[in-house]
């Protein structure tokens, strides 16, 4: 596509219908007891928040660290009365994100949206949507890397002894040694996080500034990571804490701008290279915020100047 | 103005029809089909079938074809059809003792029953560019052997154990109702310290080069091998199961599969006298390169449970079966082609602020 001139305030309709399910593979692809096996291990987790359950990880049609996790997650979990949402980078538009939604069009018929408020069900990347969650929803995350302790014990037979002692010291340090050094923690993604007060967890590389949205959410959060072959979950209202210290509380992004299609001053913003001469643009990472936002009037700097956009 | 939200789609289909003509070339030349891939990519197809775990010449061939003879993405291809398929159940161990021969060498003896078959094997050419093929040269025809190949072979190992020189086969773990289930790593998630069966099924799935490389290292010094090549047999098999409702063996065909027992020194421990130990590589057709570094590394993983040191790479149990399977290393790996903006943006955040900070500190000295 031709990425220069793309316009994102089109007022094409959020929700695309529903399709006809492709009648070579089951609903969903995956078959149905690999759906109870994977059902089974996610009550699991459901049942101890922030616990990593291994479950036999299937071999997908998208490759092992392209979303294959939150796919099965999604796939055992998909009733043809959803709506589904998938966003990468927290937008619905990015490549993967439109593969993955496309997949799910054509192996379940559900009807798809770009409407986080629409959606029943939303698999997402990197990026927990600006609109609050409310209760029924689900959010499925991709991960890479399920193992907060990776960086500091490579070995996971190792990992989850850690983790069965809630053996937590190693991070301790680990944070404690960024201030030493830098000043403070230098952890901007996947910052680690204890849940309801016991295990240590990864949020999947969402930026902290997304943290405090995990914390007594409403919405069910699950988990999957595909090629490490592990689930784990955050029911509604569970307590997740950002690790810190008393003398260095835990703090999100800030930006010195605004959104310059839409204003907002509360968004986690994208850094865009305008020209070559290195000119920044700085846009919300959540397309469907930003969209939400400018048809209900709101403009940034980037509109004030061109006019209306093409 | 820059910001691409809608279009991907679009963009999607078109790469697919890229990638669809450059898979076919040029239209004017003849369309490989199915059956000369297999039949002359054969390698290609053996080793694709060996790493997808799955055993079928025509999807393996197809699995080729569509992925422009890259071999990691076609095991891929076949990897992922293959969670399609249902399951019936497990197939009786196979006995490649009876296997009908098309190839055995032992480099430890000189000569045994049986005798050494050669088979076709390009390991006596010269290495020559053949220029006949080039020009669709005639090829001369095999000659009758003098004498049939036995039709039964004692295995070397087996010649071993007469004299108790070499460690007895162990047999399988059994599950928890007793039945000799093995691991199944394609239904199961992986666990360390790993049974000797989920070693050996991961080991089989793995990739050449990640075998050979950690087989070769076991060579060199990072852990002591001392290995021989106790003996390597190629054919085909006969495959048998015994379905639930029969309740009776039932052959369900064949398969050709190319087994290597390496023979190892040990020069023993407190519980155990000197003997030989073996390490064992199985792999689908002629994957020779394939069974022999499995072998190895099957071998160099026995180092806990023979109670050697374990101070090698190739010893290191976790570190050996995670990292081997090319649909979760060429997936991570190229997933860093996928979009990284928030994490960057991150990143770029704290990098500008620690830079303030350092100026800060500078400028107050």
């Amino acid at each position: 596509m031709n990425t220069d001139t793309v316009s994102t305030t089109g007022a094409a309709p959020a929700a695309q219908p529903a399709l006809s399910a492709d009648s070579d593979y089951n609903f969903a692809f995956l078959d149905e007891q690999t759906k109870r096996h994977m059902r089974r291990a996610l009550l699991k987790a459901v049942a101890v928040p922030g616990y990593q359950v291994p479950f036999g990880s299937r071999e997908m049609p998208l490759p092992y660290g392209w979303g294959t996790g939150g796919i099965q997650v999604t796939a055992s979990i998909i009733g043809s009365r959803d709506v589904l949402k998938v966003i990468d980078q927290g937008a619905d538009g990015t490549v993967n994100a439109v593969n993955i939604r496309r997949f799910f069009a054509r192996m379940t018929g559900v009807r798809t949206t770009t409407a986080t408020a629409e959606a029943t069900l939303l698999q997402t990347r990197h990026r927990i949507p600006e609109t609050p969650l409310r209760e029924g929803q689900i959010l499925v995350y991709q991960v890479p890397q399920p193992e907060p302790l990776y960086r500091l014990e490579p070995r996971r037979a190792q990992t989850a002894q850690l983790h069965a002692l809630a053996e937590y010291g190693l991070m301790s340090v680990r944070l404690y040694e960024d201030i030493a050094h830098l000043g403070a923690i230098a952890r901007t993604y996947d910052y680690p996080v204890r849940v309801n007060g016991r295990y240590v967890m990864s949020p999947s590389p969402i930026p902290k500034f997304d943290n405090p949205k995990m914390h007594l959410n409403p919405a069910l959060q699950l988990f999957g990571a595909g090629r490490e072959k592990r689930l784990y979950a955050v029911p509604p209202y569970t307590p997740v804490e950002s690790l810190a210290f008393e003398d260095h509380p835990f703090e999100v992004q800030r930006w010195d701008h605004a959104c310059a299609l839409c204003g907002a001053s509360d968004s986690f913003l994208d850094e865009v290279i305008v020209d070559d001469a290195g000119r920044r643009l700085f846009v919300c990472s959540d397309s469907d915020h930003c969209q939400t936002r400018q048809q209900a009037g709101h403009t940034g700097t980037a509109v004030n100047q061109q006019g209306s956009q093409p | 103005m820059y910001v691409s939200v809608k279009g991907g789609e679009a963009a999607i289909e078109n790469s697919w029809r890229l990638l669809a003509q450059a898979r076919r070339g040029d239209p004017a030349l003849p369309e490989l089909s199915l059956d000369t891939i297999a039949q002359q990519m054969r390698l290609a197809v053996h080793r694709v079938m060996t790493e997808g775990s799955l055993y079928d010449s025509e999807l393996a061939a197809l699995a080729l074809k569509q992925a422009s003879g890259d071999v990691i993405e076609a095991v891929f291809l076949l990897r992922a059809y293959r969670t399609t398929l249902p399951r019936f159940g497990y197939a009786l161990p196979l006995d490649t003792g009876a296997m009908h021969i098309g190839r055995r060498i032992s480099a430890a003896f000189k000569d045994l029953p049986g005798g050494q078959v050669l088979g076709p094997t390009p390991d006596y050419t010269q290495r020559l560019l053949d220029f006949a093929l080039a020009a669709d040269g005639e090829m001369p025809a095999p000659l009758p052997a003098a004498e049939p190949v036995a039709a039964q072979m004692p295995r070397v190992l087996e010649l071993l154990n007469l004299e108790g020189l070499i460690e007895a086969e162990r047999p399988a773990e059994t599950g928890a109702d007793g039945a000799a289930e093995p691991t199944d790593l394609t239904r199961e998630p992986p666990a360390f310290p790993a049974t000797r069966a989920a070693r050996l099924q991961s080991l089989a799935r793995a990739d050449e080069g990640w075998l050979l490389a950690l087989g070769y290292s076991t060579q060199r010094g990072y852990a002591n091998n001392h290995p021989f090549a106790g003996e390597i047999r190629m054919g085909d098999v006969v495959v048998e199961m015994v379905p639930e409702e029969l309740g009776f063996v039932i052959d369900i065909g064949d398969i050709r599969v190319t087994e290597c027992q390496m023979i190892n020194q040990f020069s023993g421990s407190r519980e155990v006298p000197p003997q030989f130990t073996q390490g064992y590589g199985l792999a689908f057709g002629e994957c020779e390169r394939k069974a022999m570094s499995m072998a190895l590394v099957d071998r160099a993983l026995r180092a806990r449970e023979l109670g050697e040191a374990a101070v090698a790479p190739a010893q290191d149990e976790e570190f050996v079966l995670s990292h081997g399977d090319t649909l979760e290393s060429s997936g991570f790996v190229q997933h860093l082609k996928l979009p990284h903006y928030v994490d960057f943006q991150s990143e770029l955040e704290l990098v500008r602020r620690l830079r303030q900070a350092h100026r800060a500190e500078g400028n107050a000295e």
